[in-house]
């Protein structure tokens, strides 16, 4: 089997098919380990992980802590303020700085996109991204691939739709490259105006009915819609919004009996999805979070001490 | 004390003297042209190499006043010296913005002081540049200003530009119009299929287009001449092509960024491929060489835009956008387009002296002939060479460029018969 | 020690590890609170065997368990390759129980030193016992098998290999080689 070979995780694009693969396999192995009394093993014991966030985030800062500390690492919280101008100190100072107190990974998340990249190129310690701008979450798809594989056994020849904000979304762009990558047929549905420019050469089909996509998907998942979308003018009104994208138990209603329902949370209940519908039997909204944790366990027990840089 | 230039290769717009020349020069004039002897002069031997007539950059930013972090007038001027620019028109975004004679003065004054080479100062078109009020052209002009520009933005409310290029018309000043609509433009590289990849907010080419459709249609209906600078875009190219070809009054400049570099190289999100506009597509720097080869596009500028270290090691979505380009102007355009052979010397000398001084009315200049101003500029037009950081002489760094192999070397530069650059 | 010796065939094999069993439940006096834990990958097929084989003699079944000691290993950061991680399966609770870890070659015991770490965090055990199909020597740590298949003496340029047939092709045996021979 091939060994791993980075010290980072930028983006989804970094990995080949085989070291996706990779990770979904460990990571099966890590999810026992929090099923236990004692959930910890000393794999990562003594080693420092930095995470710097800049954007506010439960979930994913939650996920990446618990990850790293059942592994026995010592974890620190650093927040990033949104614009380093503001105080006058540049981000790379910063982690320079953090760098100096000889960590050992740092886990990024950024608004800007890029960040994780500069910051892998300019320090020694692994990074891994955990979200820049509207451009990658590979930690996300990594979970949603492996939520996909461990309910339904695989992911070639799946079609999976992925309905909402895709031009803001980070986590679509990781998901359609994974997911493609792995063998499934991807659709997209959304309002023209948050479909980016030019995505149909990453391979995707587009759609503006919810109807099709929803038709013979074995999977759908549903992105957040920000509020602020409608006052950047991309859309007439959240409520028109909800009628034509929102997932509701009526609109699933000829879809296929068992097929999964993904969002990356926190869910806009009422909007995008619909609350009988997070909290039905289709939902896998909160395998995802269990399965987030064993992922990342996975990906850091991966790329701990690995010295060839990504970038 | 006059110099005498020995056994150089004239190139002018018109063509390229087939055989090595000598110039005789006195008093900043090129008197005498020809197979000249010695007596009583400095001697400078051009061996066979290639004397241009000064660059004439029709864009910059020299930064002085208020923004002195980034680049002053001296450090600009020397950085431009080294570049083969003899004479440069500077833009009025500066802190404060030039729109008023007590800054043109200064900026003068100071020029004067530092005694390298011309500088033309632009005007801001309206107070401010805030696109609210014209600014006081008449006193502009009288200043010493020959070309009004708001760039870094357009002027957005078309009324006022309306009223600006009349006014303008009336004072004798050209108009330099920065293409950009500024409701559409809110990202930071070209939207396409690379915007969707990085993430990163894209601006469509039509953002340009439309203030250069915009324009046209003024022009037209005023019966006025207009500049447009930066043209970036294939669509805005074929525009002005027709408005030419319909005789309309277009002169529009070209920078060495946009018919080198693709969006491609945003990925990697080294800040220095961020400029407005931004970095296209194959397309359009294919469409870029091609109108300066047919003349759709007049000259070449460079837009050198200076920022200081700290401000380019942010987060791609907070640095400033931006490049230097004086010291790479010469190399790209060389690598690019004459190696190439998609323009000869000849028209590299039109696009880069000769109609930058027509568009200026500057009658003396641009061109190697007897009576002209000694402005000139000695090229190596073979020599490959790497363009190294350390090198640079302007106060800022922020070049893509850095470690690229560039063709075309310049020895020296001349000004007003005085050599202002000596390699 | 020649080169490619055959230690043990597949019918020593058998009626080792039916000795073993016996053993197994003569000391510990029966078959009750008793667990097996086989560490992966060899200990792993041996532990189910065991236990079948003790099924046989007593009728019981006894609780088994898989061990993955990866994670515990003292070496895991500045080793090259990645070893590959594998699930451990422990469904029942280890305290008060006695349980016996199964393993295939008893060496350093650094693997059975992972091994007792592992098995802490799983509960509280009565007691550990550890069981090998064999034992070759040079002990880095203060590690002792309770029942051993056969003592065999190596030297360290030695490969010990214990093929069993539910993983690999062919028949059960062990051999002693070189190390780097095919």
């Amino acid at each position: 089997m091939i060994g791993w070979k980075y010290g980072d995780l930028l983006e989804l694009s970094d990995l080949s098919r085989e070291e996706i693969e990779r990770v979904i396999e460990t990571a099966k192995a890590f999810k026992e380990v929090s099923t236990r009394d004692i959930k910890k093993v000393p794999a990562l014991r003594g080693k420092t992980v930095v995470m710097l966030f800049s954007e506010p985030s439960t979930r994913t800062r939650l996920s990446f802590e618990l990850a790293a500390k059942r592994l026995s690492a010592d974890t620190l919280n650093v927040t990033v303020s949104a614009s380093s101008l503001q105080k006058g100190e540049t981000l790379l100072d910063m982690a320079k700085n953090i760098e100096a107190m000889n960590v050992d990974m740092i886990i990024v998340r950024h608004k800007s996109a890029g960040v994780p990249q500069i910051l892998a190129r300019e320090l020694k310690p692994g990074v891994i991204n955990a979200g820049d701008g509207c451009r990658s979450h590979p930690t996300q798809a990594l979970l949603d691939l492996f939520t996909i594989q461990e309910r339904l056994g695989r992911i070639d020849g799946l079609k999976v739709g992925i309905i909402g904000d895709i031009l803001h979304s980070r986590v679509a762009r990781s998901n359609i490259y994974g997911l493609i990558k792995m063998g499934a047929k991807v659709t997209l549905c959304g309002p023209s105006t948050l479909i980016p420019p030019e995505i149909e050469r990453q391979g995707v089909n587009i759609t503006y009915k919810l109807d099709e996509v929803v038709a013979d998907a074995d999977v759908l998942m549903c992105l957040r819609l920000q509020k602020e979308r409608q006052e950047e003018k991309y859309l007439p009104s959240i409520r028109e919004y909800v009628k034509a994208f929102g997932l509701t138990k009526e609109k699933i209603k000829h879809a296929k009996p068992d097929v999964l329902i993904m969002h990356p949370g926190p869910v806009n209940r009422g909007i995008e999805l619909s609350a009988e519908l997070a909290d039905g039997v289709n939902s896998v909204i909160l395998e995802q979070v269990t399965n987030g944790v064993a992922v990342r366990m996975a990906i850091l027990y991966l790329l701990f001490g690995k010295k060839e840089k990504a970038s | 004390m006059a110099t005498l230039i020995k056994k150089a290769i004239i190139v002018n717009s018109k063509g390229i003297s087939k055989e090595p020349q000598d110039l005789l020069i006195e008093k900043g004039v090129i008197v005498k042209m020809g197979k000249l002897s010695d007596a009583d002069a400095k001697v400078i031997e051009a061996n066979g190499k290639y004397l241009l007539p000064g660059l004439i950059d029709l864009h910059c930013h020299l930064r002085e006043p208020g923004q002195e972090h980034k680049e002053t007038i001296e450090t600009g001027l020397r950085s431009a010296a080294k570049g083969g620019f003899t004479s440069v028109v500077c833009m009025p975004n500066t802190n404060p913005v030039i729109d008023n004679a007590k800054i043109v003065e200064g900026i003068l004054k100071e020029v004067k002081r530092i005694g390298l080479i011309h500088v033309f100062p632009a005007g801001a078109i309206t107070k401010g540049q805030k696109g609210e009020e014209l600014s006081d052209m008449l006193e502009l002009k009288e200043a010493g200003c020959l070309a009004l520009s708001d760039d870094g933005k357009s002027v957005q409310n078309s009324q006022l530009m309306r009223h600006a290029l009349e006014y303008a018309k009336m004072a004798k000043l050209l108009l330099m119009e920065h293409c950009e609509d500024a409701t559409i433009s809110k990202g930071m590289m070209n939207e396409g299929f690379y915007s969707t990849l990085l993430g990163l907010k894209g601006i469509p080419d039509i953002a340009e287009t439309i203030i250069v459709a915009r324009d046209i249609e003024l022009a037209r209906y005023l019966k006025t001449r207009i500049h447009f600078c930066h043209i970036s875009s294939r669509r805005s190219i074929e525009l002005i092509r027709q408005a030419k070809a319909q005789g309309i009054q277009i002169t529009a400049e070209a920078c060495p960024h946009h018919f080198s570099l693709t969006e491609a190289a945003v990925q990697g999100f080294d800040t220095n491929t961020k400029v407005n506009p931004p970095l296209r597509s194959k397309e359009d720097i294919e469409a870029v060489k091609l109108a300066l080869k047919d003349g759709t596009l007049d000259c070449i500028s460079t837009d050198h835009a200076p920022h200081a270290q700290e401000e380019k090691e942010l987060e791609f979505d907070a640095a400033p956008a931006g490049m230097i380009g004086f010291e790479t102007a010469l190399g790209l355009a060389v690598r690019e387009l004459v190696e190439p052979k998609h323009i000869t010397w000849s028209t590299l000398v039109e696009k880069m002296s000769f109609a930058p001084a027509q568009i200026l009315g500057l009658k003396n200049k641009g061109e190697i002939a007897e009576g002209k101003d000694a402005d000139l500029i000695l090229v190596d037009p073979d020599k490959e060479w790497i363009f190294e950081k350390d090198h640079i002489v302007s106060k800022a760094k922020n070049s893509p460029f850095i470690k690229e192999k560039l063709k075309g070397f310049v020895e020296f530069t001349m000004c007003n018969g005085k050599v202002v650059y000596q390699t | 020690m020649t080169n490619n010796s055959k230690i043990m065939d597949q019918e020593t094999v058998r009626r080792t590890l039916m000795r073993l069993s016996h053993e197994i439940l003569e000391k510990n006096k029966g078959g009750e609170n008793i667990c097996l834990v086989g560490i992966r990958t060899g200990g792993a097929v041996l532990a189910k065997r065991l236990q079948q084989c003790i099924k046989d003699i007593e009728g019981k079944e006894i609780p088994l368990g898989i061990l993955d000691i990866t994670l515990y290993r003292d070496d895991l950061t500045t080793v090259h390759t990645q070893p590959i991680l594998r699930e451990t399966l422990i469904n029942f609770d280890l305290t008060g129980q006695k349980v016996v870890l199964v393993d295939d070659v008893l060496f350093t015991g650094r693997t059975i030193r992972a091994a007792l770490d592992a098995l802490i965090d799983f509960g509280r055990p009565a007691n550990i016992q550890l069981a090998v199909l064999v034992d070759r020597g040079h002990r880095e740590l203060p590690i002792r098998a309770d029942y051993v298949g056969k003592n065999i003496p190596t030297s360290l340029e030695d490969d010990v290999c214990v093929v069993l047939k539910e993983t690999e092709q062919g028949e059960d045996e062990v051999i002693v080689k070189k190390r780097g021979d095919k």
